[in-house]
């Protein structure tokens, strides 16, 4: 069997499962009154801190195909991509229904007033066109060169996503700082890589 | 004749716990108590519960509405930094925090300085149970039955000056007790502080029980203050220093984000944290969120502290 076999049928099914679990331990925590005192703020804290984190793992992924010459490790990106997606969803929910109970004049005040809403709201719209022209039929039609264009504003999100973490703590700046020294790690990363990707065009005349 | 007059703030008749259920409650207490106080005697501080069998308290007859939050969720359920940031921490970490034997320090601009033993310092006073509503300024709140006794009396027995004109008290520093303080999240010790009108108001209380017992030491053992109208943050925990001064005292929230977190920090919501509105409140154990009240629902009590001062500019 091909590592393609492999990839498709056997890592990419488990990746899913494995992606789903903190989905399903809160689910079954929630069903087991096992959120502690303020369950609608764990629930909130827990989807923030996977949508984030799933955020960051996606821009890991061709770092790492880049550093390990691992290319099919790109093959993965796309539902990882999704998944943060799925969560945002999730934590968005969270704030809508079981925060704000479908509470319109409150939830829109919130988003015109409070930067940390605003910002983490304005990542979420930025997130939707990405998810959408995730299906290969859209990339196909928008060519590749318009679709990576388009999908540089995963970046603005996760700067968007750790800003809005970073906002809303009220004195422990931990763990925001530690997603912020990751994505800076990222960003330094990528900036690094097309640097030498253009050097060596030059150098080369191609990309080796 | 005794005429009664209902505050606001008093508990409503259809509020008051039926009788049967009451008299439930007591027997359980009863049987309880039997098993437990050979437990409990390993447990708690000595010198505390010695002090509550002397004074017995006397139950919260008048002042309050609301049902009780749950015990389990006021005792894991914290804000105490010293302990750790996240709410769960203090319960997990607090049992370091050795409350037996406590001295406090009286100093300052009053009569009768110097360093208590935690039982001399509670003796004098009868203890009392209070259910009040607790707010905090992170916009969730409890309903909790401390037992305590005015921090007026308290202020009385240090016999202040005339020219003390605030309180300041302060939290034990010491981080082998309290590992949170490992970590500059705050500039430790905490210190928080009140001018001497508010001090000597009726509400203030000095807590050193809830729900019938000692205070587990997530929850400020072996002594804290419980201030109802104002956010949660200005009832100091685990008091180890009292200081009567004439100028304002500089306290911890206050220094870390002056534009956040006021001297006075008395629940308005009309008066929004700048990143978040103070005008609801998610009562721990309900879903929907509530409206919250001027002065936490007892402006009737403290409003006349704050007449004519502009309480947007006074947060």
């Amino acid at each position: 069997m091909s590592l393609s076999w492999y990839l498709s049928w056997v890592f990419k099914p488990l990746l899913f499962i494995v992606c789903l679990l903190p989905a399903a331990l809160l689910g079954y925590d929630a069903y087991y009154d096992a959120l502690g005192a303020n369950p609608i703020e764990e629930i909130s804290h827990i989807t923030g801190d996977w949508s984030l984190r799933f955020l960051l793992i996606t821009l890991t992924v061709s770092p790492l195909a880049i550093l390990f010459h691992a290319k099919w490790l790109n093959r993965f990106r796309r539902m990882l991509g999704l998944y943060c997606f799925f969560y945002v969803c999730l934590h968005l929910l969270t704030y809508v229904v079981l925060d704000q109970y479908f509470d319109w004049p409150e939830i829109y005040k919130d988003i015109i007033k409070r930067p940390y809403i605003t910002i983490g709201f304005v990542a979420f719209v930025l997130l939707i066109p990405l998810a959408i022209t995730s299906v290969d039929k859209l990339v196909e039609m928008m060519g590749k060169p318009r679709w990576l264009k388009l999908h540089q504003l995963v970046y603005v999100c996760a700067v968007l996503g750790v800003l809005h973490f970073l906002w809303l703590v009220k004195a422990d700046i931990l763990e925001p700082s530690i997603y912020g020294s990751i994505l800076i790690v990222l960003l330094v990363f990528r900036a690094w890589h097309r640097r030498s990707v253009v050097a060596s065009v030059k150098r080369h005349g191609h990309k080796i | 004749m005794l005429i009664n007059t209902r505050k606001r703030s008093d508990i409503k008749e259809n509020e008051v716990t039926p009788q049967s259920l009451f008299e439930q409650r007591r027997q359980f207490i009863k049987k309880a108590a039997g098993y437990s106080v050979a437990a409990a005697t390993l447990s708690m501080p000595f010198s505390v519960m010695a002090a509550l069998n002397i004074n017995p308290f006397q139950k919260d007859s008048s002042s309050l509405s609301d049902e009780l939050t749950q015990k389990k969720h006021v005792i894991s359920y914290n804000n105490f930094y010293e302990f750790g940031t996240e709410k769960k921490d203090p319960a997990k970490h607090a049992a370091s925090l050795k409350t037996d034997p406590w001295s406090v320090t009286v100093e300052g601009e009053c009569g009768k300085p110097g360093v208590y033993a935690l039982e001399d310092l509670v003796k004098p006073h009868k203890f009392e149970e209070r259910i009040y509503r607790l707010r905090c300024v992170e916009a969730w709140s409890m309903v909790i039955p401390w037992i305590g006794f005015p921090l007026a009396d308290l202020i009385k027995q240090m016999q202040p000056t005339s020219k003390a004109k605030f309180v300041e008290f302060t939290t034990l520093h010491d981080p082998e007790q309290m590992p949170g303080q490992n970590r500059s999240v705050l500039d430790w010790p905490y210190v928080e502080g009140l001018r001497m009108d508010e001090a000597m108001n009726p509400l203030s209380l000095m807590a050193v029980g809830l729900y019938g017992e000692v205070l587990p030491n997530q929850n400020g053992a072996p002594l804290r203050l419980v201030l109802p109208w104002k956010y949660g943050f200005k009832s100091i925990k685990s008091i180890v220093k009292i200081r009567f001064s004439e100028t304002q005292p500089q306290t911890t929230w206050n220094l870390s984000g002056p534009a956040e977190y006021g001297f006075y920090a008395n629940v308005n919501p009309e008066v929004d944290h700048p990143r978040w509105s103070q005008s609801r409140e998610r009562r721990i154990g309900e879903f929907r969120k509530r409206k919250t009240e001027m002065f936490n629902g007892y402006a009737e009590e403290v409003a006349h502290l704050y007449s004519g001062m502009d309480l947007k500019r006074n947060y």
